[in-house]
C-alpha cells in the first residue's frame, strides 16, 4: 500500500526526483517484506504440509522413527480409505453441518428482530434491555456449563440436537452488531412506508433487511464459524456417537486410533476441508465478515 | 390504514398543537408491545439459555449439589471458602494467568507484523491472507492433533528438525517447564489469524493522505510505519490486547486435547478444573462455585478494559 501511495501523487507533485527517490528505497524495502512474510507463510503452511504428507503415508512409514518428508514405500490412500470406511466423518460432518446452520439461521432471526426494536422502536424498558443484553457479552460460556447441563438433564434434551443448538443462538455481540447497522439506515426511507401505513414487521422485512445483506452476511459467517468449531458444549452435552459434531467426534477418534498416525492426519485434514474450500470460494466476505464483526463485537 | 400514519405525523406535532394530544399515548403503548414482540424471541432464549443458568448456577455454589443428586440443601459460602483454600483451585487459575500473560504477547505482536507486511501491498494478497488466517478455520481437535503429532518426541516434525541443526530434542508436551509454552506456540498458530484480520482492517482504513503528506516530508517506509501506522492502531491495538486477554482466560480446548492438563498439572488451566470437579468428580455445588470465582475475574478484567475504553474515548 505504500508504494501506491507513493506514486500516486506523481502527477501532480513538483519534482518527479523527489517521487522516486523513496521509491527506490521501498523496492529494496519490499524485497525484504516479502522475504519475511514468505518466511511467514511458510512456517504457517509446514502444520498442514507436514499432516498432509504423514496422511497419504502407510502406517508403517509414519511410525518410521526417521521423518521423512517423501515415505520410503511411497504414497498411499490407505489413511483415508480406512477413515471413510470407518463411516464417522461424514456423519459427523453432516452433524456439525445442519446444527451450525440452524444455529446460524435461529441467531440471525432473533437477534435481527430485537436489534430493529433496539434500533427504531421507541418502547419502555429499551434502554434497561439494551443494557442488559451489552452487560452479558462478559458472561464465559464455561461458566454455565454445569447449570446448563443441570437443565439440559432436565429437560431430557442431553444427547440430542436441541442441546447441541439451542444454548449456542444467543450472540449478545451480534445483536449490538446489527443494531449498530440498523441506526444508520436513514429512517427517511421508512417514512414512505409509514405513510402507507406499512406495519413495522413489514419494513422490517420490506425495507431493513434487504439494506443489511452485507451485515447479515458477516454475522452469519461469524456466528457460522464458532458454531462449527465448537468444542466444549458439544463434548458436554452430547455422547452418542451418532449425533457426535466434528470436533467431538475427532477427539474420540484420537483415542480410538491410538497410534495411527497417517488415520489420524487423514482425519484431521478431512475434517479441517470442508471450511478451508468454503473459504476457498468466499474468501473476501469471510474475510470482510470476521474484520467487521470482530472489531464492532466490542 | 391510514391511521398509524395519520397517528405518527400528530404525534409528532404534539408537541405545538395541544389539542391533537390524544392519539399520542395510544401510539406509544402500541410501540410498547410491538418494542418487545419483536424482542420476545431472542428475550426466552436469553432468559432459558443464558439468564436462568446464570442465576441458577449461583444457586448450586450454594448448594453440596452432586451430579448423583445427594446435597440438595443450602450450604451457604461453604463452597466459596473451600475453594479459596483448595490449592488445587489456585494452581489452575496461576496456569489460566500464566498461559493469559505469556500468550497475549505475540498473539497481538505476531498479528501486527503479519498485517503491516502484507500492508505494504504484496500481489496475490489472498494467497498471503490465507496462509495466515487458515488455521482460525480449524477446529481445536485438528489444531490438538496436528500439533500433537509434530510435537512428538521421537517422530515428531519439530524435534526432528531442532536435530538437525545441532538443537537438543525437547520433551514438548511431557516436561513441565515446557508443556505450556507449547500450547501457546500451537494457540499462536491457531489463532493469530483473526487478530491479524483485525489489525489489517484497521491499517486499511487510514486515509491515504497521511502517508502522502509524509512521504512528501521525505518519511521512509520505517518512519511512516511508527509516526503513523502505530499511533492510528492505537485503539484497536488496545481493544485486541483485551479481547485477546479475555479469550485466552478461557483457555480450555487445545489444553484439554493435548495434555489433558498435564504433565502433573502444570498446564491445568481453571475451566479445566471447573469441568472436572462438576463431571468426574461429580461436585457440581462446588464446580459452580469455582465458576463463580472464575467469572469474578473475568468481570474485573471487563471493568479494567470499560475504564481503559472510557478513558481513551474521554
Amino acid at each position: 500500500m505504500a508504494t501506491q501511495t507513493l506514486t500516486r501523487p506523481a502527477p501532480h507533485t513538483a519534482s518527479a526526483a523527489k517521487i522516486r527517490k523513496p521509491r527506490r528505497k521501498i523496492t529494496a524495502g519490499k524485497a525484504a517484506v516479502t522475504a519475511v512474510a514468505a518466511f511467514l507463510a511458510v512456517l504457517w503452511l509446514v502444520p498442514f504440509a507436514w499432516a498432509t504428507v504423514t496422511a497419504f503415508k502407510s502406517e508403517a512409514d509414519a511410525a518410521a522413527p526417521t521423518v521423512s518428508w517423501i515415505p520410503p514405500s511411497g504414497f498411499t490412500a490407505d489413511a483415508f480409505v480406512k477413515v471413510f470406511q470407518d463411516g464417522n466423518i461424514p456423519l459427523w460432518t453432516w452433524n456439525s453441518f445442519y446444527t451450525s446452520a440452524a444455529i446460524t439461521a435461529i441467531t440471525l432471526v432473533i437477534s435481527a428482530l430485537v436489534a430493529y426494536a433496539l434500533s427504531r422502536i421507541d418502547f419502555r424498558g429499551k434502554k434497561v434491555l439494551m443494557t442488559v443484553i451489552i452487560a452479558s457479552i462478559i458472561i464465559p460460556p464455561p461458566v454455565l456449563m454445569i447449570p446448563l447441563f443441570y437443565q439440559m438433564v432436565a429437560l431430557h434434551m442431553i444427547d440430542t440436537a436441541w442441546a447441541v443448538i439451542l444454548p449456542q443462538v444467543i450472540h449478545p455481540a451480534m445483536v449490538f452488531v446489527l443494531k449498530k447497522f440498523f441506526d444508520q439506515i436513514p429512517r427517511e426511507l421508512e417514512e414512505a412506508a409509514v405513510m402507507d401505513g406499512a406495519s413495522r414487521m413489514r419494513i422490517f422485512l420490506q425495507i431493513i433487511l434487504p439494506l443489511s445483506r452485507p451485515i447479515l452476511a458477516a454475522v452469519a459467517i461469524f456466528v457460522f464459524i464458532s458454531a462449527w468449531n465448537n468444542f466444549l458444549w458439544p463434548f458436554i452435552s452430547t455422547n452418542d456417537g451418532s449425533i457426535l459434531t466434528l470436533p467431538v467426534g475427532l477427539q474420540t477418534i484420537k483415542s480410538a486410533y491410538g497410534i495411527q498416525y497417517a488415520q489420524n492426519m487423514a482425519s484431521a485434514l478431512l475434517a479441517a476441508l470442508p471450511l478451508i474450500l468454503v473459504f476457498l470460494f468466499f474468501q473476501r466476505q469471510i474475510i470482510k465478515g470476521v474484520a467487521t464483526t470482530g472489531l464492532a463485537g466490542t | 390504514m391510514s391511521s398509524l400514519a395519520t397517528s405518527r405525523r400528530t404525534a409528532e406535532r404534539t408537541a405545538t398543537s395541544p389539542s391533537q394530544f390524544r392519539p399520542a399515548p395510544s401510539r406509544r403503548s402500541r410501540d410498547n408491545l410491538t418494542g418487545w414482540g419483536f424482542a420476545a424471541p431472542f428475550l426466552a432464549f436469553f432468559l432459558i439459555f443464558l439468564v436462568w443458568p446464570l442465576l441458577y448456577g449461583f444457586v448450586m455454589s450454594l448448594t453440596g449439589k452432586s451430579l448423583t443428586g445427594a446435597n440438595d440443601s443450602l450450604i451457604g459460602l461453604a463452597n466459596y471458602a473451600e475453594a479459596l483454600a483448595d490449592t488445587a483451585m489456585w494452581r489452575s487459575l496461576g496456569n489460566t494467568l500464566y498461559f493469559t500473560v505469556i500468550s497475549t504477547v505475540p498473539l497481538v505482536i505476531v498479528a501486527l507484523v503479519m498485517a503491516a507486511l502484507l500492508n505494504v501491498g504484496l500481489p496475490a494478497q489472498w494467497l498471503w491472507r490465507l496462509s495466515y488466517f487458515a488455521p482460525y478455520l480449524l477446529a481445536s481437535t485438528v489444531v490438538s492433533l496436528f500439533f500433537t503429532w509434530m510435537y512428538n518426541p521421537q517422530l515428531g516434525l519439530i524435534n526432528d528438525s531442532l536435530s538437525k541443526i545441532g538443537l537438543p530434542k525437547v520433551a514438548w508436551l511431557n516436561d513441565p517447564n515446557v508443556a505450556m509454552w507449547a500450547i501457546v506456540i500451537a494457540t499462536l498458530w491457531w489463532t493469530v489469524g483473526f487478530n491479524f484480520l483485525l489489525y489489517l482492517a484497521a491499517m486499511q482504513n487510514i486515509p491515504h493522505q497521511h502517508y502522502e503528506a509524509a512521504s512528501l516530508d521525505g518519511a521512509g517506509a520505517w518512519r511512516q510505519f511508527f509516526s503513523i501506522t502505530l499511533p492510528q492502531l492505537a485503539p484497536t491495538t488496545v481493544m485486541i490486547v483485551l479481547l485477546q486477554i479475555l479469550a485466552s482466560l478461557k483457555i480450555f480446548d487445545q489444553v484439554y486435547q493435548m495434555t489433558a492438563g498435564g504433565p502433573s498439572g502444570s498446564t491445568r488451566p481453571v475451566v479445566q478444573y471447573i469441568f472436572e470437579t462438576g463431571f468426574t468428580g461429580y461436585r457440581l455445588g462446588y464446580s459452580a462455585a469455582v465458576s463463580y470465582i472464575f467469572f469474578g475475574l473475568i468481570v474485573i478484567v471487563s471493568v479494567m478494559q470499560f475504564v481503559i475504553t472510557r478513558r481513551r474515548s474521554a
